[in-house]
């Protein structure tokens, strides 16, 4: 188990309701409970698969998850650091903002669904849309991705060390992609692109901010829009 | 038949029904351009609509209340279920969805003027909340929609209610539309687009697959803000009745269901007018979903709000008579700010319309600067007026449907009953399922 290098407190969710987990990573009032200090971090332990396991948290807070958890983990996430120490159901980092999310182990679909920012890291594998409708969030994946990956991607940057499933890319906006294995096929609008040297430099920082400095950036291809269908025409029809 | 028609018929030249020269107009247009049709508004047809009913009214054996003396309630609460702070809105009709995008911020400010001066609540629309119409607006529904553009957990917060948006009546099924003359770059910017692209947002919510998953959903959205707000389902009206089910199921404190009248900003005409089913023929299919599972019109119940084609305070009590505890109103909220305005008459028909038939909304040539993103239109519309005028026309509807309320002898709008009501057609009798006026018959109720 990864040490949190802040004052701990331990909740547990087998004897402690999730509303109250919640509650209290967010700052409110909880009766009977003390609120955590600024810098005083969260271990969870016996998660046992609930979901919307610290959602909503709104500052620079170390919380550590002992274990696997359901849907929409971390949730809206801002400014908090969260590592899972275990599997996480969909949605895990949906909509995060900023701040960080670590799985260390797989994730169901749609990791990182609609983000805006910060990093999301799965050290595992990731389902089906993973980074889907993404806005800036940056998400390092150590396996391979599922299919329809980045589907309507509009900014941010999605490192792949593995492969990528079928339609990667459908309809991508601004995003960037980058893939080290192979992809089953692109979605429509979706292009390899050059590798430039500003590229290999921001993959090197991703890689290395998610603890994968060892990959040599020159091994991934580069993916993203062909911006052909920015506008719509009918001549365009048969690609979508 | 009139004069033209009269005219042509004498000459012996004969209109067709089925290639009427409305319809032979569109097949010109797409062999023209090779692509369909976009606008705005509501399906056009003719549908079965509230106009098909008729209040009975007191008599003998009802006792009416005093019209201007009686007291004659019209708040309503909205999403008590399971939220510590519910909405108590003053009358029950609220501002639907609109999105700053498609409307300008200064007719956004509008609607939260005009529903704050009234005391109901506006809606955000797929396009993010901004400060003018979180600014001015007392309750404000924050849409929670599939492309989740502008979606944070700030503007979150700072919501009265959140709406989850499955679908919309004009276009059940399909995605959110805007068109790159309307992405401006402060749209492009809070919607994370390039500026001037075609926007087509996802018709699916990107997290979520089906009513299992929705629970799993809302409850996430109640853990991120505290158990503190209402949480709408809107659906847009085709199965009501088991759609309705599973967004209680799934823990709704509110369910929207929009009829297809209903507006949108920007859709293709053949979805606005082919799919979905007229707000009529929703409504009861909703209610008897709320009345089997035990919610509807009670203390911890889940509310109905309706919306499609609401035009008049009798369309109002129409509604409510048929089980919806409030309304939502659109397009007769634009038009109230000043949309169609026949002053602009020369300025419609210089961009190809006339006023009365403007439903280009997804151009942004809006001569009355509400549903455009060009400062320079937009500048020409004023939001305190435009808010002023929404709320004296927010009061009509509220004392007419009271007028009515109080011809029926009841103390409370939300009072009125199927009972009140008599259906002028069969097929309005068979979707609102009263009788046909003058019968006690109810096509399908086997009576």
């Amino acid at each position: 188990m990864d040490a949190l290098t802040v004052p701990t407190r331990e909740v547990d969710l087998a004897t402690t309701p999730l509303r109250t987990l919640n509650a209290l990573l967010q700052g409110r009032e909880v009766t009977g409970e003390t609120p955590l200090g600024a810098d005083e971090g969260v271990t969870v332990v016996n998660p046992r698969g609930a979901h919307a396991v610290a959602v909503g948290l709104d500052a620079p807070r170390q919380v550590r998850v002992a274990g696997h958890v359901g849907y929409y983990a971390a949730g809206m996430n801002q400014r908090a650091d969260v590592v899972i120490e275990g599997n996480a159901g969909v949605g895990v980092a949906e909509n995060m903002m900023s701040g960080s999310v670590v799985v260390r182990g797989n994730v169901s679909q749609s990791a990182g669904a609609t983000a805006h920012g910060g990093l999301l890291v799965v050290e595992g594998d990731a389902a089906a849309r993973c980074g889907i409708s993404m806005k800036g969030v940056d998400i390092v994946v150590g396996g391979s991705i599922g299919h329809m990956s980045a589907f309507m991607a509009q900014a941010g940057r999605l490192v792949v060390r593995g492969d990528a499933g079928e339609a990667l890319g459908d309809s991508i906006y601004e995003a960037r992609i980058y893939v080290r294995g192979e992809v089953a096929s692109l979605g429509a609008d979706c292009v390899a692109k050059e590798m430039r040297p500003e590229h290999l430099e921001e993959l090197a920082a991703l890689l290395k901010a998610a603890g994968f400095e060892d990959d040599d950036p020159a091994a991934y291809t580069r993916y993203g829009s062909a911006r052909t269908l920015y506008h719509f025409h009918v001549d365009n029809a048969s690609a979508y | 038949m009139n004069d033209h028609d009269l005219a042509l018929a004498r000459r012996g030249l004969r209109r067709s029904a089925t290639f009427d020269p409305a319809t032979i107009h569109d097949i010109q247009r797409a062999a023209a351009t090779g692509i369909y049709d976009i606008r705005g508004g509501g399906a056009k047809r003719p549908l079965p609509h509230f106009d098909d009913l008729l209040f009975l009214g007191a008599s003998m054996s009802r006792y009416p209340l005093e019209g201007y003396r009686e007291r004659c309630g019209t708040d309503v609460v909205l999403g008590g279920r399971n939220a510590a702070y519910p909405l108590h809105l003053a009358i029950p009709v609220t501002i639907a969805g609109m999105s700053f995008g498609a409307l300008s911020g200064r007719a956004k400010e509008a609607l939260g003027r005009g529903a704050s001066e009234a005391g109901t609540s506006t809606t955000t629309g797929d396009g993010g909340m901004t400060p003018e119409e979180r600014g001015q607006s007392k309750h404000l529904v924050y849409q929670y929609l599939p492309s989740r553009y502008g979606m944070n957990p700030d503007d979150l917060r700072s919501a009265d209610a959140i709406e989850i948006v499955l679908g919309q009546g004009a276009k059940p099924g399909g995605g959110g539309m805007l068109l790159g003359q309307k992405i401006s770059e402060r749209v492009a910017g809070m919607r994370t687009l390039p500026q001037g692209i075609d926007q087509r947002s996802a018709c699916r919510h990107p997290d979520w697959t089906g009513p299992d998953d929705l629970t799993i959903k809302i409850a996430e959205l109640r853990e991120i803000t505290g158990w503190e707000k209402p949480i709408y389902v809107k659906v847009g009206a085709s199965r009501p009745y088991y759609d309705v089910k599973l967004a209680v199921h799934a823990g709704a404190d509110v369910v929207v269901v929009d009829g297809m009248q209903g507006g949108t900003a920007a859709t293709q005409d053949v979805f606005i007018e082919n799919v979905g089913i007229p707000t009529l023929a929703a409504i009861p299919q909703a209610v008897r979903a709320l009345q089997e599972l035990g919610v509807h019109r009670k203390a911890d119940g889940v509310q109905l709000v309706v919306s499609g084609g609401i035009r008049n305070g009798a369309d109002v009590a129409k509604a409510l008579a048929l089980g919806a505890d409030a309304v939502a109103i659109g397009t007769a909220a634009l038009v109230a700010l000043g949309d169609n305005d026949p002053r602009l008459d020369d300025e419609y028909r210089a961009i190809g319309s006339a006023a009365g038939y403007y439903d280009d909304y997804q151009d942004g040539r809006d001569p009355a600067g509400i549903s455009t993103q060009d400062e320079e239109l937009a500048a020409r519309f004023d939001p305190v007026e435009g808010g002023r005028r929404l709320a004296n026309y927010l009061r009509v509807l509220t004392m007419e449907a009271q007028t009515i309320a109080r011809a029926c002898g009841k103390a409370h709008v939300t009072h009125l009953e199927p009972e009140d009501l008599v259906a002028l057609t069969i097929e309005a009798a068979a979707m609102a399922r009263v009788p046909l006026a003058g019968t006690d018959w109810v096509p399908g109720q086997g009576r």
